[in-house]
């Protein structure tokens, strides 16, 4: 255990500057994969108590307590256990999956074989997105490297397809069954029934990378950093107006000045910050210098972190523009199974452009109306992360819409898209947090 | 306690509208013509009624669920974390001091 390091950052993200870790690198910074107790007989590992105690929370978006859905995979009676390791990064403004699973593949694969070993699984799959070559190739090297270490659970790749939606948890599953990379209805739960019907651990990339640190330095060392509720480290992605836009490892509760200074400043005055991704809520830039990247600051805003996706807007781009094309590019990416998905957000996407372009005052009022509607109807929650978006923009941006509304186009409508979509976010560069 | 609800599989779905018409009490369309439901406890006096309309749906989209306590309020959580929630077994040396 070593406690005096505790309070340091970088973590995931140590010893990274030269480069990816192979597996020998890996283990000269991280120390060895601490070797579990087995399981008692009909019990959980011991690792899942030490998880619980850590308080760790799933990294891909919704925030659930990780030691729960240990709980429930090695509860659920069934034999066959799977782990699958979502590296899906759908969100076409994260990188942090992408990132870590190329340059420290080593951790991912610890965490999940660890969590292998306390749920009682003999197998982990490991999805990576299809459009990141990069990770692919990083994922399968590191697997074959990993065949030289002893007791390890079966590890493979898979290529996950690409889309905003195919990184849901049953989409995913549905994918790894051989069907559509499309969300299903549940019940069955995965954590009952996934991978081949059998009972499934599937977390986030970065989380099981978290797991690997918590196995090795305990609970005490993983709540150094961070906050009570949300303890640990975080991976961001941060886009927009920086020297440095890139993947950002921060303490939870830590400010975005702090974040944004990291990346070398703001290159304008920033009118607003999309935090939690592109099912995520806009803060106002008026609250920048007071803002943390931490629940207790920000669920009342009705924002949390997600999948720690921050787009900062500079003041040259137009929230309208932005708006209307993201808008428009989440309903085209709906799985186009629920009838209330499918017509709700094409018909919201519409309504937006009649605000904007139109001057149809209505319009905002009929967007509002469809989001009652629509909330809470859909067999996943892609149209409620939606709908909460372009509700907090017609709050945050409420000026320019009537601005819009009444003027028509402004000077920045047709200037270059700044919200990162498909083709435009890839390339970014990774940095490390100082 | 147990109660029962009326829930729509929005992907099976299909529209065909013919729940609205044998559940009006419970069940009103939208104007794409997909059920709304609204999640409440089935009065008893309505049982057999859901029943029906889940018999008569042509896709199977509309069930008539038992639950041991009503759901929690839906929170910003997937749905997929949100059952696990509900489902975690507490195991026999839990709590801990
Ligand atoms: C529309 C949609 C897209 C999602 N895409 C991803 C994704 O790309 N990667 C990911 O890890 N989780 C994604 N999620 C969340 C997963 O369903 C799941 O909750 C998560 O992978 C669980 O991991 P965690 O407990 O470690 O957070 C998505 C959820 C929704 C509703
Ligand atoms: S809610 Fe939308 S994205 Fe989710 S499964 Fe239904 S159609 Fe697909
Ligand atoms: S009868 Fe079935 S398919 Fe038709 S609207 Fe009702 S639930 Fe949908």
């Amino acid at each position: 255990m070593s406690a005096p390091a505790a309070a340091r950052l970088p973590r995931l993200l140590a010893g990274v500057e030269g480069g990816p870790l192979d597996l020998e690198a890996h283990l000269a910074i991280h120390g060895p994969v601490p070797v579990q107790p087995k399981p008692r007989r009909g019990r959980a590992g011991e690792l899942i108590d030490t998880v619980e105690e850590a308080g760790l929370r799933g990294r891909g978006g919704a925030g659930f307590p990780t030691a729960l859905k240990l709980h429930a995979v090695a509860g659920a009676r069934a034999r066959g256990r799977t782990v699958v390791v979502n590296a899906a990064e759908g969100e076409p403004a994260s990188g942090k999956d992408q990132a870590l699973v190329s340059i420290a593949p080593h951790l991912v694969l610890d965490g999940a074989a660890l969590a292998a070993q306390a749920i009682s699984a003999s197998e982990v799959i490991l999805c990576v997105s299809e459009d990141s070559p990069q990770s692919l190739r990083a994922a399968t090297a590191a697997i074959s490297e990993r065949r030289s270490l002893n007791g390890e659970p079966a590890i493979s790749l898979a290529a996950a397809p690409s889309g905003y939606v195919a990184g849901q948890e049953s989409a995913l599953v549905s994918f790894l069954n051989g069907n559509a990379a499309k969300p299903v209805f549940t019940p069955p739960m995965t954590f009952e029934r996934g991978v081949r019907g059998r009972p499934t651990l599937l977390s986030n990339a970065e989380t099981f990378a978290h797991l690997a640190l918590i196995a090795r330095h305990g609970a005490a060392w993983y709540r150094a950093l961070g906050t009570a509720e949300h303890p640990g480290s975080t991976l961001v992605t941060l886009s927009g107006p920086v020297d440095h836009p890139g993947v950002y490892e921060i303490e939870h509760g830590a400010t975005v000045r702090s974040l944004i200074d990291a990346a070398g400043g703001e290159r304008e005055g920033i009118r607003a910050i999309l935090v939690g991704g592109y099912a995520g809520t806009w803060i106002d830039g008026a609250e920048l210098e007071a803002m943390t990247l931490d629940d207790g600051w920000l669920v009342p805003r009705q924002a949390s972190t997600g999948a720690g996706v921050v787009i900062l807007l500079g003041e040259s781009a137009c929230g309208v523009a932005e708006m209307v094309r993201v808008a428009r590019w989440l309903a085209e990416e709906s799985a186009g199974q629920c009838g209330p998905c499918v017509h709700g957000l094409a018909a919201v996407s519409e309504r937006l452009e009649d605000l904007a372009w139109r001057g149809d005052a209505d319009s905002e009022r009929e967007v509002s109306r469809l989001a009652a509607v629509i909330r809470g109807r859909g067999a996943c929650r892609h149209p409620d992360g939606t709908l909460r978006l372009i509700s907090s923009a017609l709050g945050v941006f409420a000026e320019e819409w009537a601005d819009h509304a009444r003027h028509g186009p402004c000077d920045a409508c047709a200037a270059p898209p700044a919200l990162p979509l498909p083709d435009v976010v890839r390339g970014m560069a990774l940095e490390e947090a100082s | 306690m147990t109660s029962r609800h009326v829930r729509v599989n929005p992907i099976a779905c299909e529209a065909h509208g013919m729940c609205a018409e044998l559940l009006p009490e419970m069940i009103e369309l939208d104007e794409w013509g997909y059920p709304i439901v609204d999640g409440k406890a089935l009065a008893p006096a309505l049982a057999a009624h859901a029943e029906r309309a889940a018999a008569a749906c042509p896709t199977f989209a509309l069930l008539v669920d038992r639950r041991q306590t009503p759901p929690p309020a839906r929170e910003r959580t997937d749905t997929g974390a949100q059952g696990v929630r509900r489902r975690v077994p507490r195991r026999p040396h839990e709590p801990r001091a």
